[in-house]
């Protein structure tokens, strides 16, 4: 579904990315792991065209967004849960998610969101920056949601999170997996997390892929190695 | 200063003054709904809004001529027309405007007050150029001049009311546009992060250009209603526009119900004390009144309460 090939992203004369490569299919949760500083954020930003991309080609389907605006992007099936969650904290919950159902000229909250996400239902007149950090996740993912991606690109959702709350968000990405046959990009620092949702993992180190194993055969031993400081 | 009128005479005083009031009220909060959307909401300090006003009221005095010579027998409509003409002129000019100037700025928001600054010192020679340096004055139709007799002492002007109407109509109209339409939503998400708005799917720079445009048109149905309470020059628009900064950052520059009760108070105070002190004496008092609100409560009389 989604197909990132030689892709290559900068800051000015600093090239941060040297050419990854990389598939994700439907139905499929690939992990990008690596230690700070490493090209996972910058690597969702230029997938979700905030950064521009220097070369390569990213593409949706058969479509090449390379090119693409983010909002352009987004109508292509792509959607992004950003590190720090974001969401717009003087919008009500229900409006937060309705940012993401205007562009594609819905004005409804699809029920089956607020069944992913029952205490968003509960919270829909409060200010969206009057929740906690693991409510505005679960925010961040309807909102994402709302946009009906085929891809889901989420960076580093278990930052600052508590620990059920983690174990909770891994069997509703599953369940949105399931359910909606997407594919799911996840960057992570928390091994446990990732070897609980994902179907593959890939090490990121110094802007390239170092390591790429499935979940079947994954050397656990290894890619912690790759995380330890 | 009260000794030298009786009871009656003083209330009648207060009632007429405060309608005058009501008037600025009327016109301040016309020019400050224009900036409040954009400063408030946009975080753009636009120095150039005066001119925007201007212009509307420029196309006002314009169109009003055009009756005159034209279609007399309509004059008496002529107003309306204006000010549709007016929104449309002074947003047009402002879509340019953000194309041009502003969208290359939302990430130094410091510099839009200097080049907005440059931009009003342009469009005032633009204005002293094209229309010529003399004041004009705007002919309002018969049906708006005169006054309604209320008691023997208290009048009220038919104009003011028509202001005060029209001033009621907009400010809802813009409430309901930000806080209950989908256009609206888009608005406020782009402004509190443009990024991430682009992220979910809106076209941000559409929404920015549109949103921009608004503001000024608005300002430019303040400029129309403006013709009616003094005479439009190239430089009218540089004095309000101090004025109406005052309203917006006392308000709290997000809250639109801020920016009515704001302007309410600067405009019910100034209007008040003009009639027993001298003009600049009731502005001095103002911003000495401001300025000490503004050192206890810096964010402004309203705020979203919401942890950041």
């Amino acid at each position: 579904m989604l197909n990132v090939s030689r892709l290559h992203v900068s800051y000015g004369e600093s090239e941060v990315l040297h050419g990854l490569d990389f598939k994700v299919a439907p139905n499929e949760i690939i992990a990008i792991m690596g230690r700070n500083g490493m090209g996972k954020t910058t690597l969702m930003k230029s997938l979700m065209g905030i950064v521009p991309t220097k070369s390569g080609t990213v593409s949706v389907g058969a479509t090449d967004i390379t090119r693409f605006k983010s909002y352009e992007r987004v109508k292509n099936g792509v959607a992004y849960v950003p590190q720090g969650r974001m969401i717009f904290s003087t919008m009500t919950v229900q409006e937060n998610i309705e940012t993401g159902l205007i562009p594609r000229g819905e004005s409804k909250v699809p029920p089956d969101i607020y069944e992913l996400f029952p205490v968003l239902l509960e919270m829909k007149g409060r200010r969206g920056g009057n929740l906690s950090g693991g409510q505005q996740q679960q925010l961040a993912i309807a909102r994402a949601l709302a946009t009906a991606p085929k891809v889901l690109l989420l960076d580093e959702p278990t930052e600052g999170i508590q620990p059920s709350i983690i174990r909770e968000m891994a069997r509703t990405l599953k369940r949105i997996r399931d359910e909606r046959g997407l594919s799911i990009v996840v960057s992570e620092q928390v091994l446990s997390f990732a070897l609980e949702i994902a179907d593959r993992v890939l090490v990121i180190e110094n802007g390239e892929i170092v390591h790429e194993d499935n979940r079947a055969d994954i050397d656990e031993a290894k890619v912690a190695r790759f995380l330890s400081v | 200063m009260f000794a030298d009128y009786s009871l009656a005479e003083l209330g009648s005083i207060f009632v007429m003054q405060g309608f005058a009031g009501l008037i600025l009220f009327s016109v301040f909060v016309l020019m400050a709904l224009g900036l409040a959307i954009i400063f408030g909401q946009m975080g753009v300090i636009n120095m150039a809004h005066g001119e925007f006003m201007i212009l509307g009221a420029y196309v006002t005095y314009f169109t009003s001529q055009f009756f005159l010579n034209y279609l007399p027998g309509l004059f008496g409509a002529y107003f309306f027309l204006a000010m549709i003409l007016a929104f449309f002129a002074a947003g047009a000019l402002g879509m340019a405007v953000e194309w041009l100037m502003i969208r290359r700025l939302y990430k130094r928001p410091l510099d839009t007050l200097l080049a907005t600054w440059g931009l009003s010192l342009i469009l005032q020679q633009l204005y002293r150029s094209v229309f010529g340096p003399r004041e004009v004055g705007v002919e309002l139709p018969s049906w708006m001049m005169g006054s309604i007799s209320v008691t023997d002492t208290i009048e009220v002007q038919i104009n003011g009311l028509f202001v005060m109407g029209l001033t009621i109509v907009i400010t809802v109209a813009v409430a309901l546009l930000m806080y209950k339409s989908a256009w609206g939503k888009q608005v406020r998400a782009v402004v509190q992060n443009r990024v991430m708005a682009g992220a979910v799917g809106i076209d941000t720079e559409k929404v920015d250009r549109y949103t921009f445009g608004l503001g000024c048109g608005i300002a430019g149905v303040a400029g129309s209603a403006f013709t009616m309470i003094g005479s439009t020059g190239p430089t009218s628009g540089q004095l309000y526009i101090v004025d109406t900064f005052l309203v917006v950052v006392f308000g709290g520059a997000q809250s639109l119900l801020g920016t009515i009760a704001s302007a309410f108070t600067i405009s019910q105070a100034q209007s008040t004390m003009e009639f027993f002190l001298s003009g600049s004496m009731a502005k001095v008092l103002t911003l000495l009144g401001v300025v000490i609100i503004l050192m206890l409560r810096p964010q402004g009389l309203f705020v979203i309460k919401v942890r950041r």
